[in-house]
């Protein structure tokens, strides 16, 4: 019987690797897809809670149809972002961004 | 809930089996997400991780939303990633190498990791209690009643949000021409 | 008519602030407004003695008139008249030898820039002083011992275009300044002790005081007449002193500033007498002074500077009378001093006025040429002297016959010695000055009537101002300002005769040497030039002094000035070092790369989840 642990765990696995994808690597699309990743999980995980803690609601819908668009926001804006940075830089590697100091 | 029918009993192995089914295929293509080298498999890959995610949706019985998923995540968003990926290719960069690894990928790992530790300890260390009630067959017309009555304000602020974000995002990307 | 004795010390005032805010464009104006402040200071002194007489205040009944000044809690001072035969008879000393000064530096001062500048001061100098004097307590005289320091630093200091000039006047004020650190201390000491400043209430509380309190007080005390009155070791700022005009030296060796210090040895009186120990230490200090001054004014040249250290010498004289016990021969004394010797000084400000010099090798034969000033001079050299019956006779004999009578037969050798060393010198100067060969192209003329005439008076005062003490007058000097019991001095023939005869002897001695050769230069450099070095050289104290300066302190304040810059600052710079060098490694964490500072929170979070899920986790049960 899959319960609400099992789903909270594949949640926490996604934020998991949607973090280390953000964090490691250099091109700056890829930080955002990985922060797609964990807004998708959390976005499972308001499903999960839902589902199995409280069925007759939808709550945990509309907190995730919120997080929805605070994701389409952020990956919009993001990418108007990065684009700008390239167009000026003509590159996407944070590696090479370091003006976040003094 | 099911009983303890053949039916019931199929049923639940049909969403055992789904679930880790799904869950694979969603972990799996997150990985590869982040994994793969070539930043447009990472956006297929995204996609499938994605649809995996909108397949554990529908096991939720969150039906809306697993079509929300497909059509936002899956359709929309991926396909924005793709066009910023063309937008900013560099002639001379080859696209096998488009996606390294950083400096800080040992210590972003073993961050990730310890997060991960601590959330599965934590989860399966407490015993679940299932909630009442029964999960409507649809969810959109308890949604849709949810987001006119109860939850207007925070509809009408996610609407100007996105509206706010788009024109910011316009903004951004089209300034330099000016 | 007592009553209004606090107008004497404010005319005076009042007049600074007239000339100096009102007339002093107008020069004659100016020094009217001086003098006739000063003369109804006078006025009004006189009347106060006389009132004094009459109404027979005296020392054990004086009159006292306070007013309370400022009071906190526990905290109260007074401002007051303290009226006494004492204060009656300084008051009079004071202003009558500064209204004859002021009159005399009319003609004097005639011409100068600084005019009625001088006037203003003069009237300042004059009103503190009357203030010190008319004080009722401590805290009021210390605070017009100091305006008195004040205004002599100004009016040493009246050329300030001449170097010399402003650097005596610095040096009387910092050598000042340690005795009245002295005093202020031994003031605070008897306000510790006692919890009040006034004379009166002191007195009573000495009663049954603890002796090594009341000693070292007193000692602490005498601090500021030291330094005030020119003692030893303090004494070096008078002769440099000198650099004033020459009103203002006999202004300040008469009238108002050294006589503050002796007449603080009076009104305290009681306190010293209450501390034997102090009391001696005050004689020996003023014995000892008494004869190295005079031992100094020996081979001088500079005619204020032999006036200056017999000053000094006769300062010491006063001191030591204070100290073997006896205040009525200190305050004799200091009353005929203030006229000898200001009638010294303005002899000699007439000669320079005359003259434009200073050095007695190079005058000579003014005898002829300037008669009044001569013959008021040699007054005034015979009543320093100490010849019967000028006026010094009578004190100085006063002084010998109390350090011989109250069996201080040390001090009266030394203090006879110093007799004929003073005729000596002082004769010295006569024979030189006055009737030595007449140098080359000079002509000495006679000064202005308005410098005469104070001349004249101040010697006629030189001469009879000794008999109110004399031996012979029946209810003098002694009977009128005493402390415990009258004085009436039995005349005692030997101290007499012995110091007769020395006086003799210093002048015979100086005609032997000076006035019957009329040497050109001064021989004692012929016979014996190391003496003459080291007396000329005033035995190099003040030599020791500048090399205590340059080598101790200013030694000290460079190894103060090099702590200061390499240890208090190291220690701040070192740690501004730290910080900075910290700063400059702690930097390379702001990478300035986004991703870092997102691992640094997300590693934050982990740790901070661990944290939180530690009793879930069972580590903490």
């Amino acid at each position: 019987m899959i319960g609400l642990g099992h789903y909270l765990v594949v949640a926490g696995g996604l934020f998991a690797i949607g973090l280390f994808g953000a964090l490691a690597k250099r091109n700056a699309i890829a930080i955002l897809m990985g922060i797609e990743l964990m807004l998708n999980a959390v976005n499972l995980n308001f499903i999960a809670f839902n589902r199995f803690l409280a069925p007759a609601q939808v709550v945990g819908h509309v907190f995730a149809v919120c997080v929805i668009v605070v994701a389409a926001a952020e990956v919009a804006v993001g990418l108007a972002i990065v684009l700008g940075i390239y167009r000026r830089h003509l590159s996407t590697d944070v590696e090479h961004f370091d003006w976040l100091k003094w | 809930m099911s009983g303890f029918t053949l039916q019931g009993i199929l049923a639940n192995v049909y969403e055992t089996g789904a679930f880790w089914l799904l869950s694979l295929v969603a972990l799996g293509a997150a990985l590869a997400v982040v994994g793969l080298k070539n930043i447009v498999h990472s956006a297929f890959s995204l996609v499938l991780s994605f649809v995996a995610m909108a397949g554990l949706f529908m096991l939720l019985e969150a039906d809306f939303l697993a079509m929300v998923q497909l059509l936002v995540y899956a359709g929309a968003i991926s396909i924005l990633l793709v066009f910023a990926i063309m937008l900013t290719r560099r002639p001379e960069g080859k696209m096998q190498e488009s996606n390294p690894f950083g400096r800080y990928a040992l210590p972003a790992g073993l961050v990730a990791f310890f997060l991960f530790l601590a959330i599965a300890a934590l989860v399966l260390r407490v015993s679940w209690v299932s909630g009442p009630g029964v999960p409507a067959a649809s969810t959109v017309g308890p949604l849709a009643e949810a987001f006119l009555t109860t939850y207007v304000v925070p509809l009408e602020v996610a609407a100007i949000l996105l509206l706010v974000a788009l024109v910011g995002a316009i903004m951004l990307a089209g300034g330099g021409k000016r | 008519m007592i009553e209004l004795a606090w107008l004497i010390p404010l005319l005076p005032a009042i007049a600074f602030f007239i000339i100096i805010f009102l007339v002093r464009p107008l020069r004659l104006f100016s020094a009217l407004t001086a003098v006739v402040a000063i003369g109804l200071s006078f006025a009004f002194s006189l009347a106060v003695l006389a009132e004094v007489i009459w109404r027979g205040i005296s020392m054990e009944q004086p009159l006292e008139l306070a007013s309370r000044w400022l009071a906190l809690p526990g905290l109260t001072v007074e401002a007051g008249l303290l009226i006494d035969p004492l204060t009656a008879v300084m008051l009079v000393v004071v202003t009558s030898v500064s209204l004859l000064v002021a009159i005399y530096s009319i003609g004097y001062m005639h011409g100068d820039p600084g005019f009625s500048v001088f006037f203003a001061y003069i009237s300042l100098f004059v009103s503190s002083m009357l203030g010190l004097v008319v004080a009722n307590n401590y805290f009021q005289m210390f605070f017009f011992w100091e305006l008195v320091g004040l205004c002599s630093y100004l009016l040493i200091g009246f050329y300030l275009h001449r170097p010399t000039a402003v650097a005596a006047n610095i040096k009387a004020f910092v050598v000042n300044r340690i005795g009245d650190f002295g005093f202020m201390l031994g003031t605070f000491m008897l306000f510790l002790g006692f919890g009040t400043f006034n004379f009166l209430e002191l007195a009573e509380a000495f009663k049954g005081a603890n002796p090594a309190f009341l000693t070292l007080t007193a000692l602490l005390v005498f601090c500021g007449p030291v330094a005030k009155s020119a003692q030893f070791p303090l004494h070096v700022w008078l002769p440099d002193a000198m650099e004033g005009p020459t009103p203002v030296s006999a202004l300040i060796h008469a009238a108002t500033m050294v006589a503050a210090g002796v007449y603080l040895l009076a009104r305290g009186f009681i306190l010293f007498a209450s501390a034997p120990q102090a009391q001696l230490v005050v004689a020996y200090i003023g014995g000892f002074t008494a004869i190295l001054a005079a031992t100094m004014a020996l081979a001088q040249e500079d005619i204020k500077r032999i006036l200056a250290y017999s000053t000094i010498s006769q300062l010491g004289y006063m001191v030591m009378a204070m100290g073997v016990g006896s205040l009525t021969a200190g305050m004799f004394h200091l009353t005929t001093h203030a006229f000898f010797k200001a009638l010294l000084f303005l002899a000699a400000g007439s000669i320079y006025h005359a003259l434009d010099e200073l050095n007695i090798y190079r005058m000579g034969g003014l005898a002829k040429s300037m008669k009044i000033t001569s013959g008021t001079l040699v007054i005034g050299a015979l009543a320093l002297a100490g010849v019967p019956p000028f006026s010094g006779f009578w004190s100085k004999d006063e002084i010998l016959l109390a350090a011989y009578s109250h069996g201080y037969a040390g001090l009266y050798v030394l203090a006879t010695i110093t007799a004929f060393l003073t005729s000596f010198y002082i004769f010295r100067l006569v024979f030189v000055a006055l009737f030595g060969r007449e140098r080359a192209a000079f002509h000495a003329h006679e000064a202005p009537g308005v410098m005469t005439v104070p001349l004249v008076l101040l010697a006629v005062l030189a001469v009879v101002a000794g008999f109110v003490g004399a031996p012979f007058v029946a209810h003098g000097f002694g009977s009128f300002v005493y402390f415990a019991e009258p004085e009436h001095a039995v005349p005692n023939i030997t101290v007499m005769a012995v110091s007769t005869a020395v006086a003799l002897l210093g002048i015979g001695g100086a005609w032997w040497v000076y006035g019957r050769r009329q040497p050109a230069s001064e021989p004692l450099a012929a016979v014996a030039p190391a003496l003459h070095r080291l007396l000329y050289h005033r035995y190099y104290i003040d030599d020791f002094y500048l090399w205590i300066f340059r080598v101790i302190v200013l030694g000290l304040g460079a190894a103060f000035n090099w702590c200061e810059r390499h240890v208090v600052d190291g220690i701040f710079d070192g740690l501004a070092d730290c910080i900075r060098a910290s700063g400059r490694r702690l930097r390379r964490v702001q990478v300035g790369r986004l991703q870092s500072y997102a691992l640094v929170i997300f590693a934050a979070v982990v740790i901070i989840v661990f944290w939180m899920a530690l009793p879930v986790l069972g580590g903490i049960r």
